[in-house]
């Protein structure tokens, strides 16, 4: 197994009297594809964005190499920096164009060239099939365009690993495939990503190992997506899949 | 057609007097308006914070301020403070206290609203790519917040402008009330001048108030093209 890029010890969150995660701890290795599944609401995308901070934690700990990451630190945006995300949606500027979208945090915030910066962006853009689209605003994009921008930021930034928070949950069916096929891409090419996603199809194709999550606590854990889809061990991740099946009796 | 009295303005002084009462009024709603808007700003910041104390004050605020009309307002500050406090504030002063103390109110909520009808995610989405508050409040909120607010405070501005013409209640000669003065001593000798006088009275205002929404309205476009 290849070093540890992330770890996640004894993690608790709570929202008032709340629990929503309880004691939940996790290694992630470099170039690894970690997809986070459960019913909505066990929250699982609390999860991800206690990673980078954007929530503060009641107990345990989040190590980027060692390093913690603490939403009152000083360190917080270079720590954050080396954690890239993207959202359900909603999440690029509408009034920038896709290009300073893209190059704006590497520009202001990491003090980059803007030229390089720009063709970086350019480079990457064309990866995703948008690269003449840099001029255009966001809303002049369809959904799993500016999804594919989305991503596209986060890359920008040079990050090491990439936390996706569902999405295509906010997609037509028919965007849904053109932005999972960059995501594919991107695991091919040996990125470091924790990946939450209602697509079951998806999720199975994709993981090095999958995370069954509910009510806040890890219910079943599996290095072996192929066999968790089709034999879960636990029976609620068993009733979870389930719901993601249709027969007509 | 009758004469429409304008060439009453022709006489002696009649014209710079008139103008020099259409700076009194633009004076004290530039005063007003630039103190409103500097004060609006900290009101919408701590109205969107989610302070509830000081968010009920901003409301109860707010509310006398758009239940009382201007005219009371004025009466009370110059008349009334005389009275009970025995301060005396010059009419001028009056009036911008009026002013201000209406401005930074409906500013204030003009400002609240903007920075609420940016999306959370648009914090999260720049915090997670490493921004500070400095370049996430400069780069990404504060540009949209205007875009939302310009056309809307456009418009108070301009009612701010036009509400002026009150003051002359509390006895500031302004534009309308020299307009007044130059038609009662006029009326012998043309009588037709309340016509024509308050005709280029109308249009001074207009020329003050449409270059303004002029501006609104292209700002407006471009950011709408963008």
């Amino acid at each position: 197994m290849s070093e540890t890029l992330l770890t996640i010890n004894n993690l608790h969150k709570t929202f008032g009297e709340k629990v929503v995660l309880d004691d939940i701890s996790l290694e992630v290795h470099k170039g690894e594809v970690i997809v986070v599944i459960g019913p909505s609401g066990c929250g699982k995308s609390t999860f991800l964005r206690c990673i980078n901070a954007l929530e503060d934690i009641q107990g345990g700990e989040v190590l980027l190499d060692g390093e913690k990451v603490r939403k009152d630190a000083k360190n917080i945006s270079q720590m954050r920096q080396r954690i890239g995300m993207v959202f359900q949606s909603y999440d690029l500027f509408p009034h920038k164009t896709v290009l300073q979208n893209i190059t704006l945090a590497p520009i202001k915030v990491q003090k980059r060239d803007k030229k390089d910066a720009e063709k970086e962006a350019l480079e990457l853009l064309k990866k995703v099939g948008l690269e003449d689209r840099g001029n255009d605003y966001p809303r002049q994009l369809s959904g799993g365009q500016k999804q594919r921008v989305a991503i596209v930021r986060a890359l920008c930034m040079h990050p090491e690993i990439l936390l996706l928070d569902e999405i295509t949950a906010a997609l037509d069916p028919e965007m849904v495939r053109e932005v999972l096929d960059v995501v594919l891409n991107l695991a091919k090419q040996g990125s470091t990503m924790l990946i939450v996603t209602h697509e079951m199809a998806f999720a199975r194709a994709i993981a090095d190992r999958v995370i069954f999550l509910e009510n806040g606590v890890i219910v079943e854990e599996s290095a072996n997506p192929e066999e968790f889809f089709e034999k879960p061990e636990t029976e609620r991740a068993a009733k979870f899949l389930k719901t993601f099946e249709f027969e007509r009796e | 057609m009758q004469s429409l009295g304008i060439d009453v303005l022709l006489k002696g002084t009649n014209m710079v007097r008139l103008l020099g009462g259409l700076w009194v009024a633009v004076r004290i709603s530039l005063i007003s308006v630039a103190i409103s808007i500097v004060f609006g700003v900290v009101m919408g910041v701590i109205m969107a914070s989610k302070n509830r104390v000081a968010e009920a004050i901003c409301h109860v605020y707010l509310e006398i301020v758009r239940i009382m009309p201007q005219m009371v307002l004025l009466f009370i500050v110059y008349f009334g403070t005389t009275r009970v406090f025995g301060i005396n504030i010059s009419a001028e002063l009056s009036a911008i206290i009026v002013f201000s103390f209406w401005g930074i109110a409906e500013m204030g909520d003009l400002v609240r609203g903007a920075l609420q009808s940016v999306p959370v995610v648009q914090y999260e989405s720049a915090r997670a790519l490493g921004m500070n508050d400095y370049v996430l409040y400069t780069q990404v909120i504060l540009p949209q917040t205007i875009r939302r607010m310009i056309p809307l405070s456009i418009n108070l501005i301009t009612r701010m402008i036009k509400t002026t013409s009150l003051v002359m209640m509390i006895g500031i000669v302004e534009v309308l009330k020299v307009a007044q003065q130059i038609i009662e001593a006029n009326r012998k000798t043309s009588p037709n001048a309340a016509f024509g006088v308050f005709l280029i009275v109308m249009l001074m205002y207009f020329i003050i108030c449409f270059p303004i929404s002029r501006l609104s309205m292209d700002l407006e476009k471009r950011w709408s093209q963008n």
